[in-house]
């Protein structure tokens, strides 16, 4: 089909919707990796001690790693030439004041560039009754909601205060789930990460509202290395929302975040992402490069983890949020939408490790890959000897958009004990021609059936996600799909 | 009166083999026109090349719609224009909801005439008002399109989204094919429901019994591409008796 073809290279060329840079006073350290820069870091985020000594530890250990290129990790299906981890800057703080009381404080500019996101906080404050924490670049500069919350003992705040206020919480759970030694983005996170989010549920609360954080990247040539942290205690339940969009860059960002989730004994933690940053132009030119290590740990009985994802963004992506299910009966999901266009290249999926008895796990993944784009959805199953009585089912399903896009499954099953239950399905299909075809005898546009298909498609991960998110992912699928319409 | 559809001398091909050879019929409004014919014959080739598939190379011929060369115009534009085709076989689209479906087509025929876009409530209402007309289970609306449907349901859907659609011209492609009696008597009942003085029916069937319960205008047998006999109703009991064969022989004669 010409008409197709053409239509679906339109897709693959249409440009990004929130690309743009703002004007914003910056504080913005030189470029390059050394000690020295790291205590510039830690200096700038007034770090206690124990800080500073975790990210000097974090870095040496990277350095052995960063040393030899034959370390760097190369076994996900991407292609990208090797980082230069020097000609990155590490720090870059929005605005010249180092510090915010209140919204009003906030420079206007950047009040205007969440507007222009449609994620303006005050009306959010009001309406959609949304804490929110916003990250642009690598300081938190606004907190709502954080008095209502507190009166049910809920502590959500940036990293830093954690840091100052809650310093014995996060020595005592960050690196648990993802320790610097895990991985080498993990290591540089560890090292040089400046603000992020800190959550901590107290036993037996329900938060009442989803928690929610924006993040964006706005300063080029600056890498963004966030850390989230998130403690439901004993029976506690909390829905976390991330979302991020980031203006037009030229040259390539890297980001390497890092999520650690602890969930205690009947917990539940909900955490929904939309990521949709810069990726890059139809040449394949500027774009994000995303490693991110998300990991959760159900550590009691009967908890739970669920991770639902939109993947729209970025020119690289390798995120493989995680579910450890160490408490017996305790259920990890993995939900995910990654849509690929233009020459973006992802490699997502999750790992679940069944440690404890009677543990349930549920992948279900779909990509969609439409232009040059490349999608992998790499996924492991892991049963370990004592973890009995298992189970898993994992669904992968690709759609191709197109014919010069490409969908691969490299599912990973390790068991070790004979009373698992593991299933894996997997499908690749084009968009059906009998499909298009059938929408357009209804008198429905080539353009709007495709939309419709493809949001049919996910339509059952799409509906994992809290509704007003849902509402936004719907959205944003339908621009990225738009093309040259309208 | 400008005939709704006018089909002169049509020859198509697929993949290079000759389908329909030479094919000629004058659809007016109001009118209902069964086409009959063996397997192989060209029927759902017809029904095809005039929903606009692409596959078939139309070789020679013209196909007017209200006047206008049809085979110009793109699938959708054919459809918002009135063109209606019931599928043989109806395709399921996982995850998308028969409503935001019918809210889609509905819209995009609106947008054609100029009318405003129908509100969610006037569209709820409007389907159910065609769903209890045609006897489609009112459940199967809240379900994704056609996923899961029996062969019954499927056909069903296809006369439902007909009456939402209120064509102009509606093909039936063998919508009888793989219905047991009872299914098939309450498709023909939809049908025989929406037959209107402003609307022209091509009913496309291998059997006679379906036309017991739809009576048509005219006749039509296909063989080999081309209609070789075409008279009233009666046509279709001679056929009933004698079998194709009969026409076959005379049409080689």
């Amino acid at each position: 089909m010409n008409t197709d073809t053409q239509y679906l290279q339109e897709v693959a060329d249409s440009d990004y919707e929130h690309g743009w840079a703002v004007d914003i006073v910056s504080d913005t350290i030189p470029k390059g990796l050394t000690e020295d820069v790291i205590c510039l870091i830690s200096e700038k985020k007034e770090d206690p001690d124990w800080m500073l000594e975790n990210r000097l530890r974090a870095f040496r250990h990277w350095q052995t790693l960063a040393r030899d290129k034959d370390k760097y990790p190369r076994w996900a299906h991407l292609d990208y030439p090797d980082i230069d981890f020097q000609d990155i800057s590490y720090y870059s703080a929005p605005g010249s004041k180092p510090k915010y009381k209140s919204l009003d404080e906030v420079d206007p500019e950047l009040l205007r560039t969440f507007e222009n996101l449609g994620i303006p906080l005050e009306e959010q404050k009001v309406l959609a009754g949304v804490a929110v924490d916003a990250v642009v670049d690598s300081v938190s500069v606004a907190t709502t909601f954080k008095e209502e919350l507190a009166k049910l003992g809920i502590i959500f705040c940036s990293f830093t205060e954690a840091i100052e206020n809650h310093g014995d919480l996060v020595r005592k759970y960050m690196g648990s789930v993802v320790p610097y030694t895990d991985n080498f983005y993990a290591a540089l996170n560890a090292a040089v990460f400046s603000d992020g989010s800190f959550c901590y549920i107290p036993p037996r609360v329900r938060c009442p509202m989803e928690l929610s954080t924006y993040f964006r990247i706005n300063q080029a040539g600056t890498g963004q290395f966030e850390r989230t942290l998130i403690v439901a205690d004993e029976g506690s339940y909390v829905s976390y929302l991330e979302g991020c969009t980031a203006p037009r860059r030229d040259e390539n960002q890297l980001h390497a975040a890092v999520v650690e989730i602890i969930a205690h004994r009947d917990a539940e933690v909900k955490y929904s992402t939309i990521q949709n940053w810069y990726p890059g132009d139809s040449q394949g030119k500027g774009g994000v490069l995303n490693f991110v290590t998300k990991r959760g740990i159900c550590k009691g009985a009967g908890s739970k983890i669920s991770w639902t994802q939109l993947e729209t963004g970025s020119a690289i992506t390798w995120k493989y949020p995680s579910v450890i299910l160490q408490g017996d009966h305790s259920v990890g999901e993995f939900y995910s939408v990654a849509f690929t266009k233009g020459r973006q290249q992802a490699d997502t999926g999750t790992k679940m490790i069944h440690i404890g008895r009677n543990t349930s796990s549920t992948i279900i993944s779909k990509g969609i890959s439409a232009g040059l784009s490349n999608n992998s959805y790499r996924g492991l199953v892991r049963i370990n000897k004592k973890a009995a009585n298992a189970r898993n089912f994992a669904q992968c399903d690709s759609m191709l958009l197109g014919d010069r896009c490409g969908a691969h499954t490299f599912p990973y099953l390790e068991i070790h004990n004979p009373t698992a239950q593991v299933e894996h399905e997997a499908t690749t299909s084009k968009v059906g021609e009998d499909q298009l075809f059938y929408c357009q005898q209804r008198g429905i546009s080539e353009q709007d059936a495709i939309k419709l298909l493809v949001s049919g498609f996910c339509q059952e991960i799409l509906a994992k996600l809290p509704m007003e998110f849902a509402v936004e992912a719907r959205k944003l699928l339908a621009i990225e799909l738009e093309g040259s319409v309208g | 009166m400008t005939p709704v559809l006018e089909i002169k001398g049509l020859k198509t091909s697929v993949e290079g083999m000759l389908i329909l050879k030479g094919v000629d019929l004058v659809v007016n409004t109001g009118e209902v026109h069964a086409i009959m014919g063996p397997n192989g014959s060209g029927k759902s080739t017809l029904a095809a090349v005039l929903a606009g598939r692409e596959e078939y190379e139309v070789e020679r011929g013209t196909v007017l719609y209200q006047g206008a060369n049809l085979l110009e115009m793109e699938v959708d534009e054919r459809a918002r224009k009135g063109v209606f085709l019931a599928f043989q076989y109806p395709v399921e689209l996982p995850g998308v909801s028969m409503m935001n479906f019918l809210k889609q087509a509905v819209n995009a025929l609106r947008e054609h005439r100029g009318q405003d876009p129908l509100s969610a409530a006037g569209l709820l209402r409007m389907a159910k008002e065609k769903a209890k007309l045609i006897g489609l289970d009112p459940r199967l609306k809240q379900r994704s399109v056609n996923e899961g449907f029996s062969g019954g349901e499927k056909k069903r859907n296809e006369i439902f989204q007909l009456a939402m659609l209120e064509p102009v011209l509606a093909v039936l492609d063998e919508t009888d094919s793989g219905l047991d009696i009872d299914a098939l008597r309450s498709v023909a009942d939809g049908v025989n429901q929406l037959r209107t003085t402003s609307r022209a029916f091509v009913i496309i069937t291998h059997y006679q019994r379906l036309l017991n319960y739809i009576v048509p205008d005219f006749v039509h047998v296909m063989v080999d591409g081309r209609i070789v006999r075409s008279g009233g109703k009666e046509l279709a009991l001679d056929l009933e008796e004698k079998g194709y064969d009969w026409v076959r022989y005379d049409a080689a004669a």
